[in-house]
């Protein structure tokens, strides 16, 4: 499975608060997580993102907070994979489990600009920049986590394992 | 060959041995939710498909993030969290007369105990790693799937080693002790790792203080922060645990990524800047700061002796008038055994106010949000930009000891200076 879309690029320790401020978490409407997403970091990024576009950032992305609302803001608001150098293991784990699919790779990390258009290959783990004419590769996903996102998530994984 | 963190999984998961890096399938202890991840993890739960909690004993949910209900969408949170309690017949729900901030709340109810393996949906569940327990934080589909089948998958960790030596002079507190810790390593500086904390300096920490290391491991990105259990430890378990339980310590060949000796004598008070918690200075190096607010209180600092600190430094003194100092006992019963010692009534005779338990500011919720440009010196555990309020204030954080002395001062005090 490939997705393309035009990179944000933020940089490192990019926290759950920026992605999805508490003054939200009354709400777990996924409309209403995806209308604030990133704006106490980016202002501009609800305006500007379209569906398939791609979160590049560099170290420990999504830290702090376990609030599973992070990643499905993120996914809400139409991204198709975030990729940075690592990730905060709460929201990675969460990302799996919701089936936001999410790269570790340093060379995109550190040479996809802001506006480039990247193309992602997640079963190769094969980053392309078109505008930039640049391939990288992430590790693609270990086959149990895999097996998760295959599912759908972990809920439909479950459920299979439940055998409902 | 195994770390303490490793043979408390290895065991859950049926298992002789784990390796770094491998992937488990552990049964769950204790899973636990809040007001804020418990209704997307009950949302969850429901679409699974299956009737019942795997064991109504096991799961623990409090209401303690925006409690008593800050508005209406928190009223219909904690109201679909009461629901599904009573639906499920989950026996430790814990409604706003008894409740307490959760990971104060669970071990003082003696629901958490060594070798346990606890999953909660919020970040700090690490903290019950002070009783030598493996927990860690997850989200609320992960807590929703252990909910119905009653253990998940684990990634067995790496560890890094902290030997703790000495003993920490006055005013040096587990809070200075974690942001030492979290200032020399990184907030990414134990990613994906247990920190495993023994040494002879531990016998000098109270469960408290371990309570607040414990709490903020992930604050340095840590998967769990545990403790060796001591005599201290099981002192505090002894009439809190009914569980029989087993105590783990670290083989002496187990494999750690990194060592860090740390002499505690050797520490001073510990102030992070914002906007991260590794951003720290010793209170020498802090400069004049002014201040707007100070908060003592959180999960990571609303325990008995954390406001015994506060009233031996505030009693029979004012605070500083340009000041607001907002005060949140953590559990009822720490707020009744306050009460009793005379704490709260110097508190407010000093001039500050005291909460009901809540999580409330630490997060922004509410209870001492912060308008465009003001700063707040706050116990709890996260400086991040709009933690506290607005994007363009500021959250600097410190232990219970420098923000009872600041109280006094209007500015980032040493309590030595009072």
């Amino acid at each position: 499975m490939a997705v393309k879309g035009k990179a944000f690029k933020y940089g490192d320790n990019i926290d759950t608060d920026v992605i999805i401020p508490a003054r939200y978490l009354s709400s777990s409407d996924e409309k209403e997580m995806a209308a604030h997403c990133m704006e106490d970091l980016d202002k501009n990024f609800v305006k500007e993102v379209e569906a398939g576009d791609i979160i590049v950032a560099l170290k420990n992305f999504g830290c702090g907070s376990s609030r599973e609302h992070a990643p499905l803001a993120i996914k809400s608001s139409g991204v198709s994979c975030v990729i940075a150098k690592t990730y905060a293991r709460i929201f990675y784990r969460n990302s799996i489990c919701i089936g936001l699919p999410i790269l570790e790779c340093d060379e995109a990390a550190d040479n996809i600009s802001k506006g480039d258009t990247v193309e992602v290959d997640f079963s190769s783990g094969k980053i392309t920049n078109i505008t930039k004419n640049e391939v990288y590769y992430a590790e693609p996903f270990p086959e149990f986590m895999q097996g998760i996102m295959d599912s759908g998530g972990l809920i439909n994984q479950t459920r299979k394992k439940l055998g409902l | 060959m195994m770390t303490m963190t490793q043979k408390i999984l290895a065991k859950a998961a049926g298992l002789k041995s784990v390796k770094a890096g491998q992937l488990i399938e552990a049964k769950l202890d204790l899973l636990l939710a809040n007001d804020i991840t418990g209704p997307v993890a009950i949302n969850e739960f429901n679409k699974i498909g299956v009737t019942d909690v795997f064991d109504k004993a096991k799961i623990v949910l409090v209401p303690d993030h925006f409690v008593p209900n800050k508005d209406i969408k928190s009223a219909e949170n904690s109201k679909q969290l009461r629901e599904f309690a009573k639906g499920q017949g989950v026996i430790n729900y814990f409604e706003v007369g008894e409740m307490g901030i959760e990971h104060c709340l669970l071990p003082e109810k003696g629901l958490v105990y060594p070798g346990s393996v606890v999953i909660g949906a919020d970040s700090h569940t690490c903290t019950y790693g002070a009783v030598g327990a493996f927990s860690t934080g997850v989200g609320s589909t992960d807590l929703a799937c252990g909910m119905a089948v009653g253990s998940t998958w684990f990634k067995a960790p790496a560890a890094i080693k902290f030997v703790l030596k000495g003993e920490p002079p006055k005013w040096v507190s587990g809070k200075d002790i974690i942001l030492h810790i979290i200032g020399m390593i990184g907030v990414d500086g134990a990613l994906y790792k247990s920190m495993e904390f023994v040494g002879d300096g531990i016998k000098y920490l109270s469960m408290d203080d371990r309570f607040t290391i414990s709490n903020m491991a992930i604050e340095a990105g840590g998967k769990n922060g545990i403790f060796e259990v001591d005599e201290i430890c099981l002192s505090y378990l002894k009439d809190r645990v009914t569980n029989e339980f087993e105590t783990f310590t670290a083989d002496e060949d187990a494999v750690y990524d990194m060592v860090y000796e740390i002499d505690l004598s050797q520490l001073k008070p510990t102030v992070a800047f914002p906007h991260l918690p590794d951003n720290t200075k010793t209170i020498d190096e802090v400069g004049d700061v002014p201040i707007d607010q100070v908060i003592i209180g959180s999960c990571t600092n609303g325990r008995l002796e954390d406001l015994r600190v506060a009233y031996e430094i505030m009693r029979g003194k004012k605070v500083d008038n340009r000041l607001r100092v907002i005060i949140i006992p953590g559990t009822q019963q720490i707020y009744l055994d306050a009460l009793k010692l005379g704490y709260i009534e110097e508190f407010i005779k000093a001039g500050a106010v005291v909460s009901t338990p809540t999580c409330g500011p630490c997060l922004g919720g509410y209870m001492g949000i912060l308008a465009k440009g003001e700063r707040a010196l706050s116990t709890t555990n996260r400086n991040f930009v709009g933690r506290m309020g607005h994007t363009e204030s500021e959250v600097y954080l410190c232990s219970p000891a420098v923000a009872a002395a600041s109280a006094l001062t209007g500015k980032i005090t040493g309590p030595g200076l009072i």
